[in-house]
């Protein structure tokens, strides 16, 4: 290799499928920001990337572990969680991060998180939360705010439902860590997912994105430079904030933070215990 | 049946519309009260088109994009069993989801029209277009209609409504048109006026709704004791759909001058071998024929329509006089004697004294093109194997081995 060509490297290549590339995404798009979060996060930790597990399911975010140069899986829509929890069961050994997006970890596949932050399973799951189903065409979704338009809640009446807030989510249904950033917080949401990794548990972390190319098409919200800035502005850090405070206003408001932070017992912990005793009587 | 009449043709409107959209006017014009979705390529576009028409106050519809597509058969259950004239659109990995509930629409003899841009199942992920969805799904007891072009996508997703609530039917129909190939290219479309289309489908009348005045138990348990008779009720019902479906085309037809058949026959009168193909490979397969026959091969092709109902006499008797059939099909199913449409088609011959060679191809899994040259291919390969007296049990054409 060439000096110039170690420069050009990106330093965070090594976990990437460089023969892969270009990445799929629009110009503009949060997804790729997080993906690097994702790398640096386990690069810092120093993980044993052979023992490192990434699982994605349906759509834009979807595409991410296809990407990364390790045991990687894509699964069907909604099922990242679920096939991630299988893994973790039968190795238990294995650094598990769940890397999907809020459709398919919150609607088609929202039966899953619930239960897997009820069980305190030990994985990661990073949410990239931009608000639409964007691989698809630009559908509101189990995120998308009251009236924002969308190509399934066009003008002018726009979106007739209501978004989760998943931080709420995830907390209420037992996460033991659950932290909320946008794509523009880059070290923190780093350090997020860092801890994360590290905690024995259920690790919660949802990155607000920006999908400049339908999203914020649709609903005339600028370029994805534009978008980011928004995000930015509208970001207000509030470490330790009850969980059930963590608003989101898209417009206004974006609490973000880390909410929680709580020991539980970790499930595939207690099932080798429960397997232990059984052994023994 | 009502009494339609002809339309006169200033009344017709002309668009260039792709399967998708085409489907979209079809729903919009059949006055669904209830379509409940979930997006996935490549059917997104027919729900998005309605959205819009919902949103511009075109229909009466309540859309509810629901949370993933077993909630939206789901829901399509609930509103058809309060009486609602009902419609979804779904495809592949979304069409296996509903896979449970499918079951249960045919089973409780829900009329829900179910628009299905066919797409290859995963794994691994693929978002083009083969049968393997619209197999997946044939023992369901949905009748399922594959369409070759926009103005059949158009027509059939109308008729399906008036098939599907006929009372000597109540079953739930699955209208196919190949993804992307057909779904998401444009080609011209001839529209009926709206009243046209409300005359000829007029208001569903439902047998036995769910009525608070009139309180019923819908799906409880049946066991041994009933759960073969319902099986029985299902089995009959499926059987009236040939004829009422030629009631249905034959009124269709007053309205428009268009109806299609269960099957499709092309050139077949005098022809020693019969391409028999479903959906939009049906038009290649016409095509190859035409410059076969310039070469003086006695070719010709069957389209298959309707594949459930399987009409296994009427194409007995249309296959019976030919040397061979050649199936093109797009779907295995891995460990059976032989693939789905080839399997039928053999059925259908068994009985016959005198019958044709049947050889299978499968091609075009997961969306790889079937261009002229394959079915070419297919051809010299039938001829080879009409002279020995022999052919395999079924192969695949145009893939690396």
């Amino acid at each position: 290799m060439t000096e110039s060509d170690s420069i050009l490297r990106h330093p965070m290549s090594k976990y990437i499928r460089e023969d892969r590339q270009p990445w799929i995404y629009c110009s503009g798009c949060s997804v790729g920001v997080v993906t690097q979060m994702v790398a640096r996060a386990i690069d810092n930790l120093g993980l044993d990337f052979t023992k490192t597990v990434v699982v994605s399911g349906i759509g834009c975010t979807g595409r991410t572990s296809g990407y990364f140069k390790t045991g990687t899986y894509h699964t069907t829509h909604g099922r990242a969680i679920a096939f991630a929890e299988g893994v973790k069961i039968a190795n238990p050994e294995l650094e598990v991060i769940v890397v999907s997006g809020d459709g398919d970890l919150a609607a088609i596949g929202g039966n899953h998180l619930i239960h897997a932050c009820r069980r305190n399973i030990d994985m990661t799951i990073v949410c990239v939360n931009n608000f639409n189903y964007g691989m698809t065409g630009g559908q509101f979704g189990p995120t998308t705010e009251h009236e924002r338009y969308s190509q399934t809640s066009p003008r002018p009446v726009g979106n007739v439902e209501h978004p989760f807030n998943l931080v709420k989510l995830a907390a209420s249904s037992g996460a033991t860590f659950v932290a909320r950033w946008t794509a523009v917080q880059a070290r923190r949401a780093t350090k997020s997912i860092e801890t994360g990794i590290k905690k024995e548990g259920l690790s919660f972390i949802e990155i607000i994105g920006a999908c400049p190319t339908e999203f914020g098409r649709m609903n005339r919200l600028g370029n994805g430079v534009e978008m980011h800035q928004h995000l930015l502005e509208v970001a207000e850090i509030q470490n330790g904030l009850p969980a059930h405070e963590a608003e989101l206003h898209y417009d206004t408001r974006i609490v973000c933070g880390e909410f929680v932070n709580i020991e539980k017992p970790e499930y595939t912990v207690v099932l080798t215990e429960m397997n232990e005793r059984l052994k023994k009587g | 049946m009502t009494s339609v009449e002809k339309v006169p043709q200033d009344k017709i409107t002309i668009e260039g519309l792709t399967g998708d959209a085409a489907i979209a006017h079809a729903l919009k014009q059949s006055d669904v009260d209830v379509l409940a979705a979930y997006p996935i390529t490549p059917q997104t576009i027919i729900v998005e088109d309605f959205q819009k028409f919902a949103a511009d106050g075109e229909v009466q519809t309540r859309v509810i994009p629901v949370e993933s597509e077993h909630s939206a058969m789901s829901a399509c259950i609930g509103a058809s069993a309060v009486g609602a004239r009902v419609a979804t659109a779904s495809a592949s990995a979304g069409l296996a989801l509903m896979w449970e509930i499918l079951y249960c629409a045919a089973s409780m003899r829900m009329p829900i029209v179910f628009t299905v841009a066919n797409r290859a199942l995963s794994a691994p992920i693929n978002i083009h277009n083969d049968h393997s969805d619209g197999m997946g799904m044939r023992d369901s007891g949905f009748i399922q209609l594959y369409c070759q072009s926009s103005q059949e996508a158009y027509d059939t997703t109308i008729m399906a409504f008036k098939l599907a609530e006929d009372h000597g039917v109540l079953l739930p129909v699955m209208v196919g048109i190949d993804g992307f190939i057909l779904s998401h290219n444009v080609e011209r479309v001839e529209m009926l006026p709206d009243d046209a289309v409300q005359k000829f489908l007029g208001v569903r009348v439902p047998v036995q709704p769910l009525d608070p005045k009139n309180p019923i138990t819908m799906g409880p348990l049946a066991l041994t004791d009933y759960y073969f008779e319902f099986k029985e009720q299902q089995d009959e019902a499926i059987w009236n759909v040939p004829k009422i479906y030629k009631q249905v085309e034959a009124e269709f037809k007053k309205m428009t001058g268009r109806s299609y058949g269960m099957f499709e026959e092309y050139k077949t009168k005098d022809a020693e071998i019969i391409i028999l193909a479903m959906s939009t490979m049906g038009g290649t397969a016409k095509a190859v024929a035409d410059v076969l026959r310039e070469k003086g091969e006695k070719v010709g092709v069957i389209r298959l329509k309707m594949f459930r109902p399987f009409p296994a006499k009427e194409i007995a008797k249309a296959v019976s006089g030919a040397k061979a059939v050649m199936i093109f099909e797009k779907a295995m199913s891995f460990g059976a004697v032989t693939s789905p449409l080839a399997m039928e088609v053999k059925s259908a011959l068994y009985d016959l004294e005198k019958k044709p060679m049947v050889v299978d191809f499968v091609v075009g899994l997961g969306g790889r093109d079937v261009p002229p040259t394959t079915f070419v291919e297919g051809y010299e390969k039938t001829k080879k194997y009409v002279e020995k007296g022999k052919a395999p049990l079924y192969e695949t054409l145009g893939v690396r081995k």
